[in-house]
């Protein structure tokens, strides 16, 4: 395999794996200053513990986040050398303001914030929390906005030419506030609050399922489906607004993302389908001129299809681009639906009576996880065939120096740390929810694994 | 140009004063790990990890600021750097990867074996992580072949050349007395006897490589010592090195240990600047070519953007600083183990 393919799939590895983390702290976060915001508020110790608990929690998963994240930022340097000397007078201001407005806040704090409630009153604890959850916000956005700097370029030119081109500054704020910035900053966010909104109820599901822990679990579930219901509903308008965006500043990728191929004909917007890219047609259930109506809010203006860019300027994998986003998309209405399911119950009194839908909220934690992990890889598929959309393509960004094997060595490496990392990460999370929170009950659940575990006349007898 | 000095200098700057901050805080962490082993009982190996629980983390970020410091002020430093060190550096980052998880996963579990594992780990992540370290600085130093792109044109195995290997070895000696000083401030009892020795045994290895390393350098390499000779007054320089190293001993003796603390963090300080005044101009010199050298001038972003970054700095540096400050001064004192310990 080549170079360019090869440091390809060790990005995309490399950030899929880091991106479980970051929104799970990011939602996690805000989650967290909810909960220690009632302590302070209530004084009721049923909080402080809820806060405890979900603090280990945040440790572990913070502690992961932080290890592989650390890995990206080297990446442009040791696979994108060329890439990172075209963009680094832009792409690396960002990267610099993240690291020392965010990054420093979250990691400065969490020091305070996992060991210092002996050492610290609780206010300036909770002002421990609120300022980690903001670091792990600010992040996102300098992270967010130097990604949105490569869907959408502005505020730059572009001086010299050949391998000594780059891109330099010209309006530090319109780089910022780049076309896409706000609409995808604001779905990542929001994506990243249903991550730690569905994290926390799975769990709180399983701890009611097993009549355990319920003084707590039962609140710290209506926490995370207040967060989830507005959030859900939240991420309808972020997306509409981002695929606006992408209709006006990136063409080739919407057409791509709803397999359309013809330029004179009214869209469709599929419910789900799939794309044949040879007879260059969508088969699937959809709304015929929904995309249209969508971006015209009629069914007759015609949309720019795939067609019209040159056959180099488009994205070459259509059916991936297709299938990711729509993966998505439906997600994104599931998690509506679930979401306001639980309101519903929970209005009437009955939301920790339904068995199914506990049962349901246990699994339910992997949807955002997939959906977050599908909108990205339908976002970077669909930039292709640039690294910097219009400017520069990623067949001409890698390091020219670093050779196949290396990538393969380094990418091998990254594949048996992260299998390790993630059997290891699974398991601790496993044991610390069995082991819950110290609200003085779990003593004895202790006691019982713990005779099952020495006394060999109780091994084999099921458990109550 | 700010205060009549180029804006691509400051930026030199404030690029070395990050990678001393980092040397000096991830130092005395990576220092405590690489002597874990040293460290035979459970409740020991748990208080020096719990000495640099609430702050590696906080310390890390400075490695963070550095990449992006060097990605920003000069891209094509960043680009050559990384790709020419590709493989020290994939080694040096799944050792950052090792050491975060096995702090944060040995508590987990109470059994011998599991504990036992995630202790070597955390040792063999911390010294592998201060060798490769060590290595790539010592190969910027001495400089590396570059093509007329400034881009790597030699050959990665070059990278293990004695001098290299010396400052590397040099390096894992700094850290580890560093770090079992920075120990000493945390501990009690035997267990602090046993720092307090292990420092002293440390400050003396620390020596020995120093002085190998640089009689290798006067010998052999003479080149890296001519900024010092053409400018004498920068010999000030390693004359404060060597007097904070001596002063390490006095103070341990004197049970001065913040005294002991701040003395090994100017000799990484002053051993910092030492090598940065024989570099500068060159952020990466190309013995092979010296006109394909990379300098702080061809490497640097526009004026605007390092007029940019340095308001960053600017705005960035006390606030960071600040709340560093609260964090360290928030858990001073001797570590004590309780119930949201490691």
């Amino acid at each position: 395999m080549d170079t360019e393919i090869l440091a390809r799939i060790q990005f995309a590895f490399t950030i899929a794996f880091h991106y479980i983390y970051p929104p799970l702290s990011i939602g996690l976060g805000l989650i967290l200053v909810i909960m220690e915001g009632m302590y302070l508020r209530t004084g009721e110790k049923m909080y402080e513990q809820m806060t405890r608990f979900w603090i280990k929690i945040f440790a572990l998963i913070f502690g992961i986040g932080v290890a592989t994240g650390i890995v990206m930022e080297f990446e442009f340097g040791t696979n994108w050398a060329t890439y990172s000397k075209y963009v680094g007078d832009i792409f690396g201001s960002a990267l610099a303001a993240e690291g020392i407005f965010a990054f420093a806040l979250e990691s400065g704090f969490l020091g305070v914030l996992l060991f210092g409630w002996n050492r610290v009153g609780p206010k300036v604890h909770f002002f421990s929390t609120v300022m980690v959850w903001l670091g792990s916000m600010f992040s996102a956005v300098w992270i967010v906005v130097a990604n949105s700097w490569q869907q959408t370029p502005a505020g730059y030119h572009i001086v010299g030419e050949g391998l000594k081109a780059r891109a330099e500054i010209t309006d530090f704020w319109a780089m910022v506030f780049n076309p896409s910035s706000v609409d995808r900053l604001s779905h990542v966010w929001i994506g990243s609050f249903l991550a730690g909104a569905f994290f926390v109820m799975s769990v709180n599901a399983w701890y009611i399922l097993k009549n355990r822990h319920l003084a707590i679990a039962k609140p710290a579930f209506k926490i995370a489906l207040v967060v989830a219901v507005i959030s859900s509903l939240a991420q309808l308008f972020t997306g509409h607004s981002s695929a606006g965006g992408v209709a006006k500043n990136q063409p080739a990728k919407l057409a791509a993302l709803e397999g359309h191929y013809d330029s004179l004909a009214v869209a469709d917007m599929y419910l789900l389908g799939w794309v044949d890219q040879k007879t260059q047609k969508v088969t699937g259930i959809g709304i015929p001129g929904g995309l249209t109506f969508l971006l015209h809010q009629d069914f007759k203006t015609p949309v720019r299809g795939l067609k019209s860019f040159r056959e180099e300027d488009r994205p070459r994998q259509v059916n991936a681009v297709f299938q990711f986003y729509h993966i998505m998309v439906a997600i994104g209405m599931a998690l509506i639906g679930l979401s306001l399911l639980g309101a519903w119950f929970w209005r009437s009194g009955r939301l920790f009576e339904k068995r199914w839908l506990m049962q349901v909220f246990v699994w339910a934690v992997l949807l955002p996880q997939i959906a977050n992990q599908a909108g990205w890889f339908a976002a970077e598929m669909g930039r292709q065939p640039w690294v910097v959309y219009g400017l520069l393509r990623t067949s001409d960004a890698f390091s020219r120096t670093v050779t196949a094997n290396q990538i393969l060595f380094s990418l091998a490496l990254f594949t048996l740390v992260y299998v390790v990392l993630l059997v290891l990460f699974l398991y601790l999370l496993t044991r610390k929810i069995q082991h819950g929170p110290e609200d003085g009950t779990h003593h004895i659940e202790d006691n019982e694994a713990f005779s099952r575990r020495e006394n060999p006349l109780m091994r084999n007898t099921p458990k109550p | 140009m700010f205060f009549g000095i180029e804006y691509s200098t400051w930026w030199f700057l404030v690029f070395g004063a990050v990678i001393t901050g980092y040397a000096i805080l991830d130092g005395f962490d990576l220092g405590a790990g690489a002597l874990h082993l040293f460290l035979k009982k459970e409740e020991s190996r748990r208080i020096a990890l719990n000495a640099i629980g609430p702050v590696w983390d906080g310390n890390e970020v400075w490695l963070v600021i550095g990449g992006g410091a060097l990605f920003a002020g000069f891209p094509v430093a960043y680009a050559a750097i990384f790709s020419a060190f590709y493989v020290p550096f994939m080694i040096f980052i799944v050792g950052l990867i090792y050491r975060a998880v096995a702090i944060e996963f040995r508590s987990k579990e109470p059994g011998k074996i599991w504990r036992a594992s995630w202790d070597f780990i955390y040792f063999f992540a911390c010294t592998t992580v201060t060798l490769s370290l060590g290595l790539m600085l010592g190969n910027v130093a001495l400089g590396i072949p570059l093509d007329a792109n400034h881009e790597f044109a030699g050959n990665w195995l070059d990278f293990f050349n004695p001098f290299s290997i010396l400052v590397s070895i040099t390096t894992l000696a700094l850290f580890m007395m560093h770090g079992a000083i920075f120990l000493t401030m945390k501990t009690e009892n035997r267990l602090f006897a046993k720092l307090t020795l292990l420092a002293k045994n440390f400050t003396i290895f620390f020596v020995i490589a120093f002085v190998l390393t640089s009689l290798y350098t006067l010998l052999y390499i003479p080149h890296l010592s001519d900024q010092i000779r053409s400018n004498p007054q920068f010999f000030i320089l390693p004359i404060i090195m060597v007097l904070a190293v001596a002063n390490i001993p006095r103070q341990l003796t004197r049970g001065q240990y913040l005294w002991a603390f701040i003395s090994s963090a100017v000799t990484i300080a002053s051993l910092l600047a030492t090598v940065a005044i024989e570099v500068y101009p060159f952020l990466v010199f190309a013995p092979n070519d010296p006109a394909n050298s990379i300098t702080i001038v061809n490497a640097a972003s526009s004026e605007k953007t390092m007029g940019i970054l340095l308001t960053i700095a600017l705005i960035g540096t006390p606030m960071v600083g600040l709340y560093t400050a609260f964090v360290f001064w928030t858990f001073k004192g001797k570590v004590k183990l309780d119930d949201m310990s490691y």
